[in-house]
């Protein structure tokens, strides 16, 4: 027979620790459909590596596909400190984008130094709105921000699609459903020459560094946790729940705009409805993968993105699915979720047979 | 009382990681006996309970139960449904009944093979009706349960262990939940129950009780048994030095003259759409060095009174003076400011936010304060010199001021919270069930503060379902019925029992 028992205090190499162990062992068993498509294990994982490391591109490739991911997994990290389940950055990352070829695509034509800010704070300000409605919702009528925030991903993605049809469809496109692209000196400018890592990064890179220290040491970041982990204690010591949980919305709303802020005007330089390959939700599993942790973000983004950039290179060169790279984003999931559990709780087997002496 | 065994513990114990729970504790229980099981909170009673019953497995020991031709066989360990089969009957201090259901179908709940195509109901009515008749323990049978009183729910969970043939009962606190008068008609009917052979353990803190109804007491502290006497070699100074150690202070509490009103409540009313938990033209005012006690039975209005004065809860009408000025717009963080300390009914869940540090806790209701942050950012240094204070002050023990607050214990939690209230310079102090679940130490540390922070000059509105809490501590008496309150001049036990079963007299 089997018991669990909770464990009376997780150490911390345990916290640290069990993501690190999820993650190896998510690329073991990701070896086994890897054998099954016939495909040497050793050869393939090499393949993997040298698509991220094997050259100064792969690298920065690997670099530009973590960008948006940091962004979206800021996105969930924040929110689901406060227990405010964002499932909408996907939804967010599009109004973001949206309002940056908006806005960046010759509506205001002025230099660099003051557009590329413009767009980087009205796409922010475009994915907070979008997340301020269902908080609103969420705070006033109790409506479950899980539902309106998915939801909402596919009312905006077919708003988009809308879009590109119309009011922003790009003139020259010959028929495809894109926007005009974003002035030259309206793009995040680029941090190698011919590689296409770009200043989004350093964005990303930044606002993680702000938001662990905020979330550490400031009264804000001291009131969003008290929320998150006993929203009724916290209601009962005077903070204001709703007004915290609202805040946290609009900086989550914020970052996943970001992220399509940094997509469009950092790499592809105009808007199409496929712009996004899931960045929103594989934001959830990156935040998940960190222990919600911001800093933490960062390098479980970094993760991802190499399994990604790695199985596509690998798939390539072994003419295997570059679906293993979701499969190996999936299992490293589930494998932090049961590692997660492992570290919080006992299991240990009891003998009840022999249970009287 | 005939002499036969009925239950044999041999040797219990149980480790929790390094905390020992239960050191090798034996038990004997005979036929038609009643034993008290008596130890502060913490001492080892309900894991013993559970390794009796089945959810734990014991790290060493045996169990030997009497089968019904009174021979001792092994119980199997750890197996629930053994426990049952072996006549053994708990019933806990939190029904676990189905509210939709009626009562006789909680009843046979659980006995009935789970594939039958028939149910047998006359044949287990008529069967629950004998045992009804044989114990004096009644309740409606076809009502379903959410519409019974506490006390009926009560004989329902007991009736159930009866119906399954239990031979040996555990009551876990029974009387937690019940009126002075209820507590006693439930011990009339385990009288009546012991008397037909059924043995009783019943767990209790209450040391009134335990000594007029039981016929042995045992006591665990720090789990292991400290002693067994027969009740009627016992009285109160004997066991309470038993649970404790040592002999137990006694709080002092000396007259002293009210003065200027701290709290006044006019004509509240709070609706609620179940009607359960409402408050009906409330009206009480605390005065300056005085404590006012909330007598009642749970359920009856408490838990909305306590809101409205936390702020928790804004009341449909009526008015709220605290210490003179009219608070308009009541919420938590304007009560606090307003002066009042609170003491939640459920430290836990309201009290403290169990994955942040000692000394977050320590300064969660005042973050607007310039001592504890600067431009937006926690003042650490001060927020741990404040943890180092107040823990000291009021010996909250723990792993540290940076542990997460949920590894402390009950009482160094009612500890944490005291501090943080009793440091503000509170001009009230409402205290909901403050010694509910604490151990003697912490209880008696409770009450001391309530009447120093009396004494100098805040007042105090002490809600408790426990008689003699209130009596020990409380200046003047209200009690509760149904959302209605209710002076009472007399400090009889019997009066204040009547009036909290709604009678008026």
């Amino acid at each position: 027979m089997i018991r669990i028992e909770p464990r009376t205090a997780p150490g911390r190499w345990m916290t640290l620790g069990v993501p690190v162990l999820s993650a190896v062992i998510a690329l073991a068993l990701a070896a086994i459909p890897l054998a099954l498509a016939g495909a040497d294990i050793t050869v393939a994982y090499g393949e993997m590596v040298k698509g991220v490391f094997g050259s100064v591109f792969a690298f920065s490739e690997m670099l530009t596909r973590a960008t948006p991911l940091m962004f979206t997994g800021l996105a969930a990290a924040l929110a689901f400190r406060a227990k405010l389940w964002n499932i909408g950055a996907e939804g967010q990352l599009y109004l973001g984008a949206m309002a940056a070829v908006a806005i960046g695509a010759g509506a205001v034509d002025v230099p660099g130094i003051f557009l590329v800010p413009l767009i980087v704070i009205l796409g922010a300000a475009a994915g907070a709105a979008g997340m301020a409605v269902p908080a609103l919702l969420k705070t006033r009528f109790g409506a479950d921000e899980v539902v309106t925030t998915l939801l909402l991903n596919f009312i905006i993605l077919i708003f988009v699609q809308m879009m590109l049809e119309g009011a922003l469809k790009d003139p020259m496109s010959l028929g495809w459903p894109q926007s005009a692209p974003v002035l030259d000196q309206g793009m995040l400018p680029q941090l190698m020459p011919r590689m296409r890592v770009h200043s989004g990064l350093i964005l990303a890179l930044v606002l993680a560094g702000i938001a662990q220290f905020m979330l550490a040491r400031s009264v804000w970041g001291f009131r969003l946790r008290a929320v998150g982990e006993n929203a009724a204690a916290a209601r009962h010591a005077g903070i204001g729940v709703n007004r915290s949980l609202f805040g946290v919305a609009i900086l989550s709303g914020g970052l996943a705009g970001l992220a399509g802020v940094s997509e469009v005007a950092g790499l592809k330089g105009y808007l199409t409805a496929d712009l996004s390959p899931g960045f929103g939700y594989t934001g959830i599993v990156v935040a998940m993968l960190a222990g919600l942790s911001p800093v933490g973000v960062v390098i479980s983004a970094l993760f991802i993105a190499s399994v990604f950039v790695g199985a596509d290179s690998m798939s390539r060169a072994m003419g295997v699915s570059s679906y293993l790279a979701d499969l190996v984003v999936s299992m490293s999931l589930l494998c932090v979720l049961i590692g997660g559990f492992v570290a919080r709780y006992r299991i240990t087997r009891t003998k009840t047979a022999e249970g009287v002496a | 009382m005939t002499e036969s065994k009925v239950l044999s513990l041999n040797a219990l114990s149980k480790r929790f990681g390094s905390v020992v729970a239960n050191d090798a504790v034996s038990l004997d229980l005979h036929c038609g006996e009643v034993l008290a099981l008596l130890g502060e909170n913490g001492a080892g009673k309900t894991t013993l309970m559970n390794m009796l019953f089945g959810h734990y497995m014991p790290d060493g020991g045996s169990i030997d139960v009497a089968s019904p031709d009174g021979e001792m066989q092994p119980l199997t360990l750890g197996h629930p449904q053994a426990a049952l089969s072996a006549g053994i009957g708990m019933v806990h201090q939190h029904f676990t009944l189905a509210e939709n259901l009626s009562a006789l179908d909680n009843i046979t709940l659980g006995s009935e093979p789970l594939f039958a195509l028939r149910r047998d109901r006359a044949g287990a009515r008529a069967k629950v009706q004998g045992i009804m008749d044989r114990t004096g323990l009644v309740a409606p049978l076809d009502t379903p349960v959410g519409k019974l009183s506490v006390g009926e729910r009560q004989r329902v969970e007991i009736l159930k262990a009866l119906y399954r043939d239990a031979r040996i009962l555990v009551l876990d606190e029974p009387t937690a939940v019940l009126t002075p008068q209820e507590a006693d008609t439930l011990f009339e009917n385990i009288g009546a129950m012991t008397g037909d052979g059924l043995a009783v353990i019943f767990i209790s803190h209450k040391l009134r009780e335990v000594l007029a109804f039981s016929h042995r007491i045992a006591v665990l502290r720090h789990g292991t048994k400290v002693g067994e006497i027969a009740t009627s070699d016992a009285d109160e100074r004997v066991i309470a030095r038993m649970m404790v150690g040592e002999d137990t202070p006694v709080t002092q509490r000396d007259a002293m003259t009210p003065g200027a009103p701290v709290l006044t409540l006019s004509g509240i009313n709070v609706r609620n759409p179940s009607g359960r938990d409402s408050l009906t033209d409330v009206n009480l005012t605390v005065h300056a060095h005085e404590i006012l006690g909330i007598a009642g039975v749970s359920g009856n209005g408490q838990s909305a009174l306590a809101s409205v004065i936390s702020g928790l809860r804004r009341p449909d009408s009526g008015s709220i003076h605290v210490d003179g000025d009219e608070i308009l717009n009541p919420d938590p963080k304007t009560m606090i400011k307003a002066g009042v300390g609170r003491i939640p009914e459920d430290r836990h869940h309201d009290g403290i936010v169990g994955a942040m540090s000692v000394a977050e806790n320590m300064v969660i209701e005042r973050l607007d304060d310039p001592e504890v942050q600067t431009n937006g950012l926690m003042n650490r240094s001060a927020m741990a010199a404040n943890a180092e204070n107040l823990s000291q002050a009021y010996d909250v023990r723990g792993p540290g001021i940076n542990a997460r607050a949920r590894l402390l214990s009950g009482g160094n939690i009612q500890k944490l919270i005291l501090a943080r209230v009793f440091e503000q310079g509170a001009r009230l102090i409402l205290a909901n069930q403050p010694i509910r679940g604490l151990d003697m130490g912490a209880a008696a540390e409770v009450s001391r503060r309530l009447l120093e922070a009396r004494a100098a000059g805040a007042g105090g509105l002490l809600i408790s379902e426990d008689l003699d809490e209130i009596l020990g501590l409380a200046d003047r008496i209200m009690v509760i019925h149904d959302g209605q309150l209710t002076e009472v001049t007399s400090r009889n036990r019997e009066d204040i029992g009547l009036k909290m079963a709604g009678e008026h007299t």
